[in-house]
């Protein structure tokens, strides 16, 4: 993959034309570059641009001469942007005297950027096999290995993709307050809980990575965003495939370990078939053979795993087995918003996801399709929790989680427009993380308002029941 | 010791963009748009490894020029310079070794603090070699027009 653009030269010639003057360089006796600014005409249809030969330089018409625009816009205090920049290349030709010689240069070739054509961002990203061949030969150069480096603290947030540990924080804690408001409550078991969930997702990331570098996804993926397209840390050459791999095997170690302590000391039927079906989700997202994001099952994968199954994880390690309809319900609106993130995230990855076989939703169906699916998606999750509260299973506090409507409306007046700019995408993206992260806090905030209200006013009716 | 005239200098200095000229090897000359930046004595540029190749063909031919031409990015002024040069790579320390020139480049895009503090972002954008030019020949419009022969300087000597 060329990092830059080329041209034909006619296209080339075309863009040049826009600039107001050229730079005209070409390599003297001496073997150095010279260049000075000339005002060419541009034929692009003859292939052609001539100009007024430069005073007291001798341009030579045995090798090749450059013609280069370039333009950027000064922003006082910050710097510049709409950098743009063409050559294009050729042998020139003269005609005429002194003050009225003008030379000719017949294009033979062209290359340039835009960054309105092309973002700086996937620029760089088509960029990264450059860069590895730069470390390469500077490795060899040096008979060690050099690689490029990131501190500790970014390098553990950019491989484990740590902040999204909010999709396990939001249904475990809901799940531990549920089973608190049901009068079950053990303060070590819930820190156990937590941690061995938060080991669980650092797996599934870090594996995700593992899996998708494997399959050709990440290395696909020119436009991935802080929300999209992986970690990267593989791509970028920070964190070899090997010691990925160990990682994540680490963390499923970890995840592992907790829960047969969590077995060992809360043990239940209920809490063995959880932790099973949450292992085989887990490592089935994208690991052979299930592969489930590969099939378009990624968004249900996610909302099982990081809805019920986190949810109700937690509260039979509290309840020791026991179960009710409550904690179920109240799964629901947090499963559905956590497979909307996924989904809205897959939308900027979806050319590579499909270069690699990755068959996503956003893959597999239209933008009005896609779209439609996420309004009808976010429409249920308040439903959902609507219905939860009138059949009294819900308590009325959770009616907080209607203040987050507005974020819902912005994703979805945020999605079509930046459907096909991925960096336009990105603002929408951190909206729809807010969305689940704050539905999940209000819901949270709802369970300590019964949890206060039980220990204070016990006789204040919370529910409609 | 200065090595430039001062008005190349000056040049310089206010440049927010130059075009780096490394002839690659097949004699081809190819140009990059760089922020210039000068010590008073060598004109450096910095490269992300990502766009390295420029870095290949200098190793392969040291033989550089910087030229000043556009009046937007020199803050209005009107002369022209090119400035022929040898050129060294610096890559002790791809990591952090440019970012001793961070402060003059902070001075032409103030930005750039923001975006490093942010490199989790982007981290090989701000892996970066060094491009030290030690001027040798430098070409001087003082208007800018290439109707008029340039005025010649050879690095630390008067104009020719």
């Amino acid at each position: 993959m060329r990092s830059t653009p080329e041209l034909d030269a006619r296209a080339g010639l075309e863009k040049l034309a826009t600039y107001p003057f050229q730079i005209a360089t070409w390599v003297d006796a001496d073997g150095y570059p010279v260049s000075v600014a000339v005002e060419g005409d541009v034929d692009a249809g003859a292939g052609t641009v001539s100009f007024a030969a430069p005073a007291g330089l001798a341009v030579p018409s045995d090798r090749e001469l450059s013609l280069t625009g370039s333009h950027i816009r000064p922003q006082p205090g910050y710097g510049y942007d709409e950098r743009r920049h063409v050559t294009v290349w050729g042998r020139v030709s003269g005609a005429g005297r002194g003050r009225a010689a003008r030379l000719t240069l017949a294009a033979d070739r062209a290359w340039g950027w835009d960054e309105s054509e092309v973002p700086f961002f996937e620029y760089s990203e088509r960029s990264l096999g450059q860069s590895r061949k730069y470390f390469d030969a500077l490795s060899r150069e040096r008979g060690t290995p050099v690689k490029p480096r990131l501190s500790l603290r970014f390098l553990t947030l950019r491989t484990t993709r740590l902040p999204f540990l909010t999709a396990t924080i939001v249904p475990v804690m809901l799940g531990i307050l549920i089973a608190a408001s049901h009068g079950s409550f053990d303060l070590v078991s819930a820190v156990l809980t937590v941690i061995g969930a938060s080991f669980a997702q650092l797996a599934i990331n870090v594996s995700n990575d593992v899996f998708d570098t494997a399959q050709g996804a990440d290395d696909a993926n020119v436009t991935p965003t802080q929300f999209s397209g992986g970690s990267r840390v593989i791509q970028y050459g920070l964190v070899s495939f090997r010691q990925m791999a160990t990682l994540a095997f680490a963390f499923y170690v970890a995840a592992a370990a907790v829960g047969l302590v969590l077995l060992a000391i809360r043990g239940s039927m209920p809490l063995l078939v959880i932790g099973v079906v949450g292992i085989v989700v887990g490592l089935g997202y994208t690991a052979p053979p299930l592969k489930l994001v590969y099939r378009g099952l990624g968004e249900i994968a996610v909302a099982v795993g990081f809805g019920p199954l986190m949810l109700l994880g937690a509260y039979v390690v509290q309840t020791r087995g026991a179960l009710r309809i409550e904690p179920f319900i109240a799964s629901l609106p947090v499963a559905l918003l956590v497979a909307l993130i996924l989904y809205v995230n897959e939308i900027p990855d979806r050319r590579g996801d499909a270069h690699a076989g990755k068959r996503t939703l956003p893959v597999r169906f239209s933008r009005t399709a896609v779209v439609g699916g996420y309004r009808a998606t976010v429409v249920a999750a308040y439903v959902l929790v609507l219905v939860g509260v009138a059949a009294g299973w819900l308590p009325l506090p959770a009616l907080l989680v209607l203040l987050t409507v507005p974020l819902a409306r912005r994703v979805d007046a945020g999605l079509t427009p930046n459907y096909d700019n991925p960096y336009g995408l990105m603002s929408v993206m951190g909206v729809n993380v807010k969305l689940h992260l704050y539905v999940g806090l209000l819901l949270i905030a709802a369970y300590v308002v019964v949890l206060v209200a039980g220990a204070v006013a016990p006789g204040v009716p919370l529910f409609l029941r | 010791m200065a090595s430039l005239p001062e008005p190349v200098e000056r040049l310089l200095e206010a440049a927010l963009v130059g075009e780096l000229t490394v002839v690659n090897s097949a004699g081809r000359p190819i140009t990059y748009p760089l922020i210039p930046l000068y010590d008073g004595d060598k004109v450096y540029l910095t490269s992300s490894t990502l766009f390295s190749r420029k870095l290949e063909h200098i190793k392969a031919n040291p033989r550089v020029s910087v030229s000043l031409t556009d009046p937007v990015a020199l803050g209005g002024a009107a002369g022209r310079a090119t400035i022929q040069g040898d050129a060294r790579i610096i890559e002790d320390d791809p990591h952090g070794g440019w970012e001793r020139l961070l402060p003059v480049w902070e001075k032409k895009e103030p930005s750039i603090v923001t975006f490093l503090k942010a490199r989790v972002a982007l981290p090989l954008f701000f892996e970066r070699a060094l491009i030290e030019v030690t001027p040798r020949r430098v070409l001087y419009w003082a208007d800018g027009s290439p109707a008029r022969p340039p005025v010649v300087t050879v690095a630390g000597m008067e104009a020719a």
